[in-house]
């Protein structure tokens, strides 16, 4: 494995131009069932190629292929002419080729910066020579141009956090090719185009960047070529100029989205309050008040840890409230424990499904039925026919898509394992529903029908409550919008006066004044 | 279960297709060790050792292997529970000394009922203790109940003062565990009906599904309304009276009492029928009939090896090798799924 490293040579492939890596007639199957048909392109030296594509389309399985984590069925890899075949990340990492995963690998216990030579410590004779990889990691740090103190425990930095670290994992390697799947996914704006600007240096210095990315104004603005997958097949690869995200939804889903929300409908401002937060303090929230109405879609923006889910959780009982009060429906909801919330009309969708929201190993009809099992039982006995034909009745409703309800969680899409959630939620037919980053990592076609079924349920009576780090979805969706910056509301914004600019200013409150 | 037709997959969106089609073979063999499991094996050494047995299938052979493992059944059934919870109780043998020696005491001087409810109740109390030092301060229930397991052998010494406890045949306690009942001794039947209320509590209840979805992912299910606390120290409560429950029906059968009696062998005898039963122990799955299972294929293996003169040494290697196994099969599942 190669021992040079970034830092130790700045312009490590810009005298010496990479060459191309092409992907031939490409087919991979799992059980029988093709996840990528005959898949060709170029990666080209100093481009950004992005591969885009719904989830399931197959770019997470080409990506992997690139970089030697599956081999493929058909088809090869040559490399500047050679024939390239890759049985493993280590051997692709001895072409030069990077991963930067969409699921993290670091080590929770481990330091920061010893997560980032994890693999290739700077070391004699077995011993790790510490000062002089902190040294070269402050280096590497500054030259990204991430604030990261190298002898922190990575398993209390955020995950936008950690995944910086992974990225820096990546750079401190000399990559020619580096494939980045989903990398801004975890990351706050200004994270993300400091991300954005690693990626173009990438470029500058000759390196092939392949950039797995949902957020196709990312894409738009970061990449040279664009190759569009559906069901595994290629749609087509076009030139980024020229391209609009009008063209690439077109193909990515086969048809033209006319738009991408729903239309608003707004609620009667005279609707009765169905949630009244007064006042409230809590850990990460000081002082926040706000009122919901009937029927209203109730957005909050704010950078990733403003506050907001820290809110959503005082709100719902789940958090030590230390002063204020929350009533709902006009009572006072006390309480400690989701539990109480929950049998009086408030639920949650938290913002990590597989960590806070599902049993990724139980099945659908327990996941869905889990908060109100006594709807379905006599006394603790579990009616079977009446737990079935509820469940049967929130999924249609919701458009969960499974092959039957005794399927485990884990089987399911993103998009439809978010789908669940919001399928327990309306079986607690609840007055207020709290939607934590509901789309998170879901795609385009799922995030439609989850706007859609927001969208339904406000016009169904509920009031809605959504967090969310996108701001066209905060934008598109709700019909009124609270800002949050440090753990407060620093504007509220409805009608004209929501837009990019406001909701950005608002979030940035302060930020540099402390 | 995970069976489907191309239809079924063909009706799934992409996303479905891609990761179906990396887990369904994995799932299937895995689906089907879990629900099969255990009693796969368990036949074909029934089947085996009665052609190479001729005592083996004995009416008499049978009944006793059952009643020999009538405490072990019952305490390895709550065990279960609170493995599925998310939990695990180390301290089951010594409550199971602590409740022979109350019942002993007791029924050695006063009626044999006060002696049996006495008993169970500080089992019970035990079981309590464990679940509340485990949720309440958050002490980790591998070393919280190995700690308990010295603080309750200790309290076993102090009641019976170091003695054997030996009870006399005529008493009623006496009838409370070798009453015949269709030839069958009423510790069997006691044990069957236990280990069925168990198994339906787990399998058929909301409280069953709230222990799975507790030791599934105990944050998810805290949000989605489940007391993850309450359920545990439910669980742990049931442990620690099924232990005296099994102590009590031993020391009828026996008529002595010890403080040591049980202790960690217990313990572990029981943690590995629950594994070889299947039984995650990362918890949230699991089931009561396969710990059954689990339990009995151990007990067949000590029986068998007895029957056919075989060394105890290899019964205690095979026993190694099985629960490796299980638990390999276990981890390796997990694995899958991540």
């Amino acid at each position: 494995m190669s021992s040079r490293t970034f830092e130790e040579h700045p312009h490590p492939t810009a005298d010496t131009p990479g060459d191309d890596l092409v992907v031939a007639g490409v087919s991979k199957r799992f059980g029988g069932v093709p996840a990528l048909s005959d898949v060709s392109l170029t990666i080209e030296p100093g481009k950004v190629h992005a591969l885009i594509g719904e989830n399931g389309a197959g770019k997470s399985t080409l990506g992997k292929i690139v970089c030697g984590v599956i081999e493929p069925d058909e088809g090869g890899l040559t490399l500047g002419g050679q024939t390239l075949v890759l049985r493993s990340p280590r051997e692709a990492l001895a072409h030069g080729i990077i991963a930067i995963a969409q699921e993290l690998t670091i080590v929770p216990g481990l330091t920061v910066a010893e997560n980032v030579y994890l693999g290739s410590e700077v070391a004699t004779a077995g011993f790790v020579r510490r000062r002089e990889s902190r040294r070269r990691f402050r280096k590497l740090a500054h030259r990204v141009g991430f604030d990261l103190s190298p002898d922190v425990p990575v398993g209390r930095l955020s995950i936008a956090d950690q995944q910086k670290v992974e990225i820096m994992r990546a750079l401190s390697r000399n990559a020619s090719i580096v494939v980045m799947d989903e990398p801004s996914a975890a990351l706050s704006r200004s994270e993300t185009a400091a991300l954005h600007e690693i990626i173009r240096s990438l470029t500058r210095r000759g390196s092939a960047v392949v950039l797995i990315s949902h957020f196709l104004s990312e894409v738009l603005s970061l990449s040279d070529t664009i190759t569009t997958l559906r069901d595994g097949r290629l749609v087509r690869t076009v030139e980024a100029e020229g391209a609009t995200e009008e063209s690439l939804i077109e193909g990515m889903l086969g048809r033209s989205l006319s738009s991408a929300f729903p239309e608003k409908v707004l609620a009667d401002p005279d609707a009765p309050v169905v949630l009244e937060v007064d006042h409230v303090s809590a850990p990460g929230v000081t002082d926040c008040s706000f009122v919901l109405r009937r029927g209203e879609i109730l957005g909050i923006a704010g950078l990733v840890g403003a506050g907001r889910s820290e809110l959503a959780r005082a709100i719902f009982r789940d958090a030590k409230v230390s002063a204020g009060t929350v009533r709902l429906g006009g009572a006072e909801l006390a309480g400690h424990h989701p539990r109480r919330s929950i049998y009086r009309g408030l639920v949650l969708i938290p913002e990590s499904r597989k960590q806070m929201g599902l049993m990724m190993g139980r099945s659908v009809k327990e996941n869905i039925s889990l908060s109100r099992l006594d709807l379905v039982s006599r006394v603790g006995w579990i009616a079977g026919i009446r737990e079935r034909r509820a469940v049967s009745g929130v999924m249609k409703r919701t458009t969960v898509k499974a092959a039957n309800m005794r399927m485990p969680a884990m089987m399911l899409s993103g998009g439809n394992q978010q789908k669940l959630l919001f399928a327990r939620s309306m079986m607690c037919s609840p007055s207020v529903l709290i939607a934590d980053e509901p789309t998170r990592g879901v795609d385009v076609g799922s995030k439609r029908a989850i706007y859609e079924l927001l969208a339904q349920m406000a016009q169904d009576g509920m009031g809605i409550i959504m967090i969310s780090s996108e701001l066209e979805e905060i934008l598109g969706l709700a019909h009124r919008t609270l800002v949050m910056s440090h753990g407060h509301f620093t504007a509220e914004l409805a009608g004209d006066e929501m837009n990019e600019q406001a909701v950005l200013a608002a979030a940035f409150a302060e930020t540099n004044a402390t | 279960m995970t069976n489907q037709t191309p239809e079924q997959i063909d009706s799934l969106d992409s996303g479905d297709r891609e990761r179906l089609g990396l887990r369904v073979g994995t799932a299937t063999l895995l689906r089907s060790w879990r629900t099969a499991g255990i009693a796969i094996p368990f036949l074909i050494l029934f089947v085996a050792l009665s052609i190479s047995s001729s005592p083996f299938l004995h009416t008499t052979n049978l009944i006793n292997i059952l009643d020999q493992q009538a405490s072990t059944l019952c305490i390895a059934a709550a065990g279960t529970l609170v493995l599925v919870a998310g939990g695990i109780d180390l301290s089951v043998g010594a409550t199971y000394g602590l409740a022979t020696v109350v019942a002993g005491e007791i029924a050695a001087h006063h009626s044999p009922v006060l002696a049996i409810v006495a008993a169970i109740a500080v089992g019970l109390l035990v079981g309590l203790v464990n679940g509340l030092i485990v949720t309440v301060f958050k002490i980790n229930a591998l070393i919280c109940t190995l700690a308990m397991s010295f603080v309750i052998g200790g309290l076993a010494l102090k009641v019976s003062g170091g003695n054997l406890i030996v009870l006399s045949a005529n008493s009623g306690f006496y009838r409370f565990a070798n009453a015949q009942f269709l030839t069958v001794p009423s510790a069997v039947w006691m044990t069957l009906l236990f280990v069925v209320v168990l198994g339906l509590l787990l399998s058929r209840t909301t409280f069953g599904r709230y222990m799975v979805a507790s030791g599934g992912n105990a944050e998810a299910a805290r949000l989605a309304g489940v007391r993850v606390n309450r359920i545990r120290v439910i669980t742990f409560t049931l442990s620690g009276g099924a232990a005296a429950l099994g102590g009590v029906i031993d020391i009828s059968r026996l008529l002595s009492a010890q403080a040591a009696s049980g202790g960690s062998a217990l313990a572990f005898t029981v943690l590995a029928g629950i594994v070889v039963g299947g039984t995650s122990i990362a918890g949230g799955e699991g089931s009561v009939w396969r710990t059954g299972i689990g339990v009995l294929f151990i007990a067949l293996i000590g029986n068998g090896s007895n029957l056919l003169g075989i060394n105890p040494l290899y019964q205690q290697i095979v026993l190694g090798i099985i629960l490796l196994i299980a638990v390999g099969l276990d981890s390796w599942a997990r694995q899958r799924r991540l």
